[in-house]
């Protein structure tokens, strides 16, 4: 070791890539960096408002998952934001930045609502359900399409474009809840078929949401084999690694891009339909709820693979639900709430940093040169 | 397999954690509670920065104290499904009287209603408590419009005494309204307002803007100002933020408020403000069900049972004998000599009304069903709590409309 042989000004530390980690190494450090996140919330808490801890973290848990009815809520909006999810992840792999599953998802559920509205009574219950499935998932679809056309043609700015699309999905619920209000000028529209309960998924061995949860595991499964196992799935890859490279091999870059969005769409279509038909049986502009954007980040932490988004939607959904308890329980405004999820999340995404880089101190570095 | 053992080691990662947390989750618990007290659960739209929810909250937990029951609430729960599975959920807890603050949870409201008929359903603003016939769900409101009347009133002076100071002429006394939306509820208010100021300043005018929003402090602030340019002498607003009561305190513009009084805010602009109280409510509803009684199913409070009041008269800012009005008018409205929508006190297109058929029973077309007019003035919130009137009288300019 030649210690006195400095010559320039070394950094105290920097950063490499590292080599793959063995699976329980990167395990490690994710589960570390939960354990920091609650070490940090802790600190928080206390600091902020005196309550314990402990106490708080096992009344996030009571929260999600307290009572057998809190377990079902708990499926069943972990199903909803699981969907938006799986939906997004094809455009996401092609490396199409998609941030508007939030207004795809809604026009679907406007779809279903105009179904349930205006033919809830005149079409028998099966040919009612298939004009749900058919229009949602066809206009969510074409929703979808609008941005990927231009971008296949005319190389627009797909953020930019599907972002807007959000806007006008929006302005189009409000305008359509405006104006069949109940009562006038109420702005809502209230809880559709509410007697009749046309168009309403009925429920299977006495819960309302099973049919939810179940359609989307099917989902998952199926999203699943079709990036991992199809050819449409293998080509999309393609396509976000390197357009160059897709074209080079023949593939139609074009055709791709809209066949993937339409994909896209139609399941948050889907999604659309699980909401109003399978859930609250109206529509309002806050139907979907933000879902659109969270699901962007559950795709991402999964790593687009739709069998561990099971595990990063459930985390976030059991984060979401547990944090209202906390508001309930502790008399807690709910922005603080948010505050101990944002910290958690923000350690879970930290940790995918230090899975793929290493910081390198300057000693330990001459160490192994040596 | 790799993948297998990723989803496993998180599984198994996930079940200590839970494990570990409920255990301690079950030791806290088990502090002893006292069984039989009553619990009543709050479901409520917003957090307390809503001076809305705020009003809500405060009552509720002054009338849980007052009468010894435990008190839950459930915020922010937005109009969705999210409003049924916090009433399952305050079901779960034991509560045995439910009570929702917003609009547009009465469907699920009602849902849970009929799903738990044991339990006691409460909700604030809705409509359709006399058309479900469900016994265990019920409505409620307030005669806010003979607040507003009062409210009125000492807009009215205050407009009189800057006539004869010389400020402007009688005919240029316009008042000018910032309003949510163009709905019942904000037409009853700004006509019982009105009235109120035209029954002390027969010249009197208004203008309405809405804003298509309970709550956006800019846009409120802006129509304000708006009102303002075009020559309004004093502003009101049905609205819940600071908006327009900051942009008369700009302006150097009296101001009557709503929801509670803004005096720290605006000290030489505020006169006086009307709002619901609704502690008698929460307290009445509470006692029927300690004593086993049924619940009215639809309630309206009163200025008798202290559920619509007005704040401190701004004495600074108000007309001098101001409060003494108030007080006579509002003993005349308490003995029912005085009626607000006397049908002798406006016109509609040029006409006096003798019958109107209000659209009371909620439905999708709109379908007038009840005559509101008898005996010489339109019954407002006698057929159900709610406000009905929606009648555009003659001296009111509404400049926009929002639904």
């Amino acid at each position: 070791m030649k210690k006195y042989e400095k010559s320039a000004r070394e950094p105290l530390f920097h950063i490499a890539k590292r080599d793959n980690l063995a699976t329980w190494q990167s395990w490690g450090i994710r589960i570390a960096s939960i354990a920091a996140a609650l070490i940090v919330s802790a600190v928080v808490i206390v600091a902020l408002t005196g309550e314990n801890p402990i106490k708080v973290y096992a009344t996030i848990i009571d929260g999600a998952i307290g009572t057998q009815r809190r377990v079902w809520n708990l499926m069943q909006e972990t199903a909803i934001l699981l969907c938006i999810s799986l939906a997004v992840t094809p455009a996401f792999k092609m490396r199409f930045w998609n941030i508007g599953a939030e207004g795809q998802a809604l026009i679907g559920g406007l779809a279903t609502a105009v179904c349930m509205m205006f033919f809830g009574e005149s079409l028998p219950s099966p040919l009612l359900y298939i004009l749900i499935i058919v229009m949602s998932m066809v206009s969510a679809a074409i929703w979808a399409v609008i941005p990927a056309i231009f971008k296949a043609l005319w190389n627009t700015n797909e953020t930019l474009f599907t972002l807007m699309m959000n806007y006008i999905a929006i302005q189009l619920v409000s305008y359509f809840t405006s104006v069949n209000a109940v009562p006038k000028g109420s702005g809502q529209i209230g809880v559709i078929n509410s007697i009749t309960k046309a168009g309403w998924f009925p429920a299977l061995a006495g819960q309302s949401y099973l049919i939810n949860i179940l359609t989307v595991a099917v989902l998952t499964v199926l999203m699943y084999i079709y990036l991992r196992y199809s050819k449409h799935g293998y080509e999309l890859s393609v396509v976000g690694e390197s357009e160059n490279t897709a074209r080079y091999v023949g593939i139609n870059v074009k055709k791709v891009i809209i066949r993937t969005m339409l994909f896209s769409g139609a399941v948050c279509g889907i999604a659309g339909i699980l909401l109003v038909s399978g859930t609250d049986h109206t529509i309002s502009k806050d139907t979907v709820a933000g879902r659109g954007f969270t699901a962007i980040m559950v795709s991402w932490l999964a790593k687009f693979n739709p069998l561990y988004m099971v595990l990063t939607s459930l985390l976030i959904v059991f984060l979401q639900k547990g944090a209202l308890e906390i508001s309930t329980i502790f008399g807690l405004n709910d922005s603080f709430s948010e505050i101990i999820t944002g910290i958690i999340i923000f350690f879970i995404i930290g940790s995918e940093f230090f899975i793929n880089y290493k910081i390198k101190f300057s000693h330990s570095h001459k160490e192994v040169e040596a | 397999m790799k993948n297998f053992k990723k989803v496993l080691a998180v599984l198994v990662a996930l079940a200590l954690m839970v494990g570990v947390f409920a255990a301690c989750s079950k030791n806290d618990d088990s502090g002893d509670k006292n069984e039989t007290k009553l619990k009543v659960g709050f479901i409520y739209l917003h957090d307390e920065n809503s001076t809305y929810d705020r009003n809500f909250m405060d009552a509720a937990k002054a009338a849980c104290e007052k009468l010894g029951v435990e008190y839950l609430e459930k915020t922010p729960i937005p109009e969705t499904s999210a409003c049924k599975e916090a009433a399952d959920d305050l079901v779960d807890r034991g509560c045995t009287l439910i009570f929702a603050d917003s609009f547009g949870h009465e469907d699920f409201i009602a849902q849970a209603a009929e799903e738990y008929p044991k339990v006691e359903f409460c909700h604030a603003t809705g409509t359709t408590a006399h058309t479900r016939k469900l016994a265990n769900f019920h409505n409620a409101f307030a005669s806010i419009y003979e607040g507003r009347y009062l409210a009125g009133i000492a807009a009215g002076m205050k407009l009189n005494e800057m006539i004869e100071a010389g400020k402007f002429t009688a005919e240029e006394a316009k008042i000018g309204y910032v309003g949510a939306f163009t709905y019942a509820e904000v037409i009853s208010g700004y006509t019982s307002f009105f009235l109120g100021a035209r029954s002390v300043c027969p010249t009197a005018t208004m203008e309405v803007q809405f804003t298509g929003s309970w709550y956006d402090e800019a846009l409120e602030k802006e129509a304000a100002m708006t009102l303002i340019s075009r020559g309004c002498k004093l502003i009101s607003q049905h609205a819940d933020s600071m908006g327009a009561p900051t942009a008369c305190e700009d302006a150097g513009i009296p101001n009557v408020s709503y929801n509670g009084s803004t005096i720290s805010a605006c000290p030489n602009t505020f006169i006086v403000s009307s709002r619901i109280n609704w502690q008698p409510y929460f307290e009445y509803i509470i006692n029927c069900v300690k004593d086993g009684k049924a619940i009215d199913t639809d309630w309206t409070g009163n200025l008798s049972n202290e559920s619509v009041v007005l704040t401190d008269v701004n004495t600074k800012v108000a007309a001098a004998g101001t409060v003494e009005a108030i007080e006579a008018t509002k003993a005349k409205l308490e003995a029912g000599t005085l009626h607000v929508f006397d049908t002798s006190t406006f016109t509609v297109g040029g006409k006096t009304l003798t019958s109107y058929m209000a659209d009371v029973d909620t439905d999708a077309k709109y379908e007038p069903d009840t005559e509101a007019i008898s005996d010489g003035y339109f019954h407002e919130s006698e057929y159900r709590s709610a406000p009905y009137f929606d009648l555009r009288i003659d001296g009111i300019t509404t400049l926009n409309e929002k639904f």
